[in-house]
């Protein structure tokens, strides 16, 4: 049962996997917090075409030059949604919905294109829609390893700016803060974390890793601090529990399994935790049921 | 019928099908829903195929129907608890079921024709867009009739409850009270939006539809306060991007799916810069106006209002008046020179002075101004 730790090719996965998780988990706190978690779905989709055109126009499959390709679509994407919602009266999930279709269709459009050209070189291009963490090198993981750095770096510097711009954006400016560099900051994390994420989980289990552990984390605590901590904390945990799985378990695949994993610590989170869980409320509950019964009512406390 | 005609009819079909519920969608701010449906059925397709074992069964259109209504459901029931928002509630629950249908698929399905691809990109079940791989005009002609019925059955649907949606979509706490229940109203939309996305997206995959469903809506919705309309519009749109974009991909020879959401992309993207009134370009007009506008008015009644005091050659200077309004010097330039070729201020004696005309309009901003005072 242990036998897969000890395996080169296990830790490799794991250390990419756990690195992606941690930076998810703390990038997603703040996307959650302003109630823009499914924008990961939206960007990691809107990265495709970007995936394409840099492999197209460069000629070369090499994997930094494919995540730059992808970054540039997603954040050409998160302007668009973000000008679309300021300038017109289409709401957020709309714009989202419209520009995730459209940048997808359009890489899939160019997916064809070149496929069509008889360019050997271009098989494997379209994993970048699945993921496939099982084919992690040790390189990959360098490369998450540095982007999860510069993610978690960004996130201590700009602290402040961040969890002021998240919760009260208007106060922010009228503080003099860099608002706008602000948003630029967190859009960069977000896009950074997805391009990292793209070629380990994939596109559509990407909205997931931001979301479930931040969700998760939220229910133990009402500090932003901790909350970021513990989502990067179970994210990590996740990712590491899905890869072993799916080590252990022979066709399971790496991605849904880590998927499944992160949304079972939610479901216990749900339930379990202490103040806001379900069952803590269940008991609240009970409690006042039973002492309005014994007539021992406190109308006034509370 | 050539193969061409057929896929054009398929493609046009599936737009005005989509298009419909899209409407409601759009303005209930439930886009991603449908983008968590169209992942979900999967799973519902998945175990409707391990219980029958038959791809061509129509147990699996009904897996995957209940399948939709289920995910809305789950996140319904996520966010009732209070503890999760609505779009992270949709954010947890469609990987999670998503994840499910693919871990089975790959655990027990390896030697099922049910990959993942085909879901998403639209060729599951030999859709007849793929033309390679259309046996005989037959197939094409399924999906024909399939998205002709279910076209009709959006608009018979539509057309019935019409006032009732109309309610529940824009006042449901009013929709309650005449006792139409919003529950009912919603779960029909559900079903229909689910039942949409299974009859369409094995014509043309799990991310067009989502592109066919919002994006025309959205444009619509630029373009009109009219529900009727707005439904006519995005139908009109969906049908006519779908015209172009498959046009377009026979002529490139790329994906047809791809083709017509980007054309749908684009087709958003004009829209929200170009419209009337509301587009970009119009409201850029009509905030650099407004901007002048407010410059004019108020250098006059600055002017208006030093006029005769003992400061006026201060705060009236040519080469001072910017500083006194904390203007940018060229800005105050660029509004003395436009006021002065209107003729309403004069400048004399390194002075700025109001003419007739110019005093005239000044009591009039200062009249709109004071009027409720």
């Amino acid at each position: 049962m242990w036998a897969p730790l000890s395996d080169y090719t296990f830790q490799i996965v794991a250390a990419g996997t756990m690195l992606l998780g941690l930076a998810t988990g703390v990038t997603g706190t703040f996307a959650v917090l302003r109630k823009e978690s499914l924008i990961g779905d939206g960007l990691s989709h809107a990265s495709f075409p970007g995936v394409v055109l840099a492999f197209m126009l460069l000629a070369v499959k090499d994997l930094e030059i494919l995540l730059a390709g992808a970054a540039a679509a997603s954040l050409l994407c998160m302007a668009l949604i973000a000008a679309t919602v300021r300038y017109t009266k289409v709401k957020f999930d709309a714009a989202l919905a419209t520009f995730l279709a459209a940048f997808f269709g359009t890489g899939m459009m160019l997916m064809t294109y070149v496929q069509h050209t008889d360019n050997p070189n271009q098989a494997g291009l379209s994993k970048f829609i699945f993921g496939q963490a099982a084919t992690m090198l040790a390189r990959d993981v360098e490369i998450t390893a540095a982007v999860a750095a510069l993610i978690l770096l960004l996130a201590i510097v700009f602290w402040k700016e961040l969890k002021l711009v998240a919760f009260d954006a208007d106060f922010a400016r009228s503080l003099q803060l860099p608002v706008k560099l602000t948003q630029a900051v967190y859009g960069l994390m977000l896009v950074a974390s997805i391009i990292i994420g793209l070629q380990s989980v994939g596109a559509i289990l990407m909205s997931s890793l931001l979301i479930a552990p931040a969700v998760a984390a939220r229910q133990w605590t009402d500090n932003l601090g901790t909350m970021a901590v513990l989502a990067g904390l179970i994210g990590a945990v996740s990712c590491g529990v899905g890869t072993y799985a799916s080590a252990v378990v022979s066709g399971l695949p790496t991605g849904p399994a880590i998927v499944v994993a992160a949304s079972l610590v939610v479901v216990a989170s749900l339930l379990f935790a202490p103040g806001r869980g379900m069952i803590a409320r269940a008991h609240v509950r009970r409690e006042a049921r039973r002492r309005w019964k014994e007539g021992d009512i406190d109308v006034g406390a509370n | 019928m050539s193969a061409q005609t057929e896929i054009i009819i398929i493609a046009m079909l599936a737009a005005v099908a989509c298009a419909l519920p899209g409407v409601f969608l759009v303005l209930r701010k439930m886009s991603m829903a449908a983008d968590a449906i169209t992942h979900t059925v999967f799973l519902g397709i998945v175990i409707a195929f391990f219980a029958t074992e038959n791809l061509n069964s129509p147990w699996l259109l009904a897996g995957a129907t209940l399948m939709g209504c289920f995910t809305v459901w789950c996140t319904e029931t996520l966010q009732r608890t209070r503890l999760v928002s609505e779009d992270a509630s949709i954010g947890i629950v469609f990987p999670l079921l998503f994840s499910v249908g693919l871990i089975l698929v790959n655990l027990y399905g390896s030697n099922v024709h049910l990959d993942t691809d085909s879901v998403l990109l639209g060729e599951l079940a030999f859709a007849p867009f793929d033309r390679v791989r259309i046996d005989g005009a037959d197939r094409g002609a399924v999906s024909m009739w399939v998205l002709t019925g279910i076209c009709l059955f959006n608009t018979l649907v539509i057309v019935a409850a019409f006032k009732e949606w109309k309610l529940a979509t824009f006042d449901t706490l009013l929709a309650a009270m005449y006792g139409f229940s919003p529950i009912w109203m919603h779960y029909l939309l559900m079903t229909l939006v689910s039942v949409t996305v299974v009859a369409s997206f094995q014509a043309v995959g799990a991310i067009l539809v989502i592109g066919l469903m919002i994006g025309p809506a959205a444009t619509a919705y630029l373009l009109t306060k009219d529900l009727r309309k707005m439904l006519v519009l995005a139908a009109l749109i969906g049908a006519l991007s779908a015209w172009i974009g498959t046009e377009f991909a026979f002529w490139v020879d790329v994906s047809i799916a791809g083709a017509i959401a980007g054309t749908i992309g684009l087709v958003f993207m004009l829209t929200v810069v170009l419209t009337p009134r509301s587009g970009i370009i119009a409201r850029y007009r009509r905030l650099k106006r407004l901007r002048l506008q407010y410059g004019e008015e108020t250098v006059l009644f600055h002017l208006l209002t030093h006029e005769g005091t003992a400061v006026q050659a201060q705060e009236a200077g040519v080469g001072t008046l910017y500083e006194h309004l904390r203007w940018r010097p060229e800005f105050a330039d660029l509004i003395c020179r436009r006021l002065e070729a209107g003729e309403f201020i004069h400048i004399h004696g390194g002075t700025v002075h109001l003419t007739e005309r110019g005093r005239e309009r000044a009591y009039r901003v200062s009249e709109t101004l004071f009027a409720e005072q």
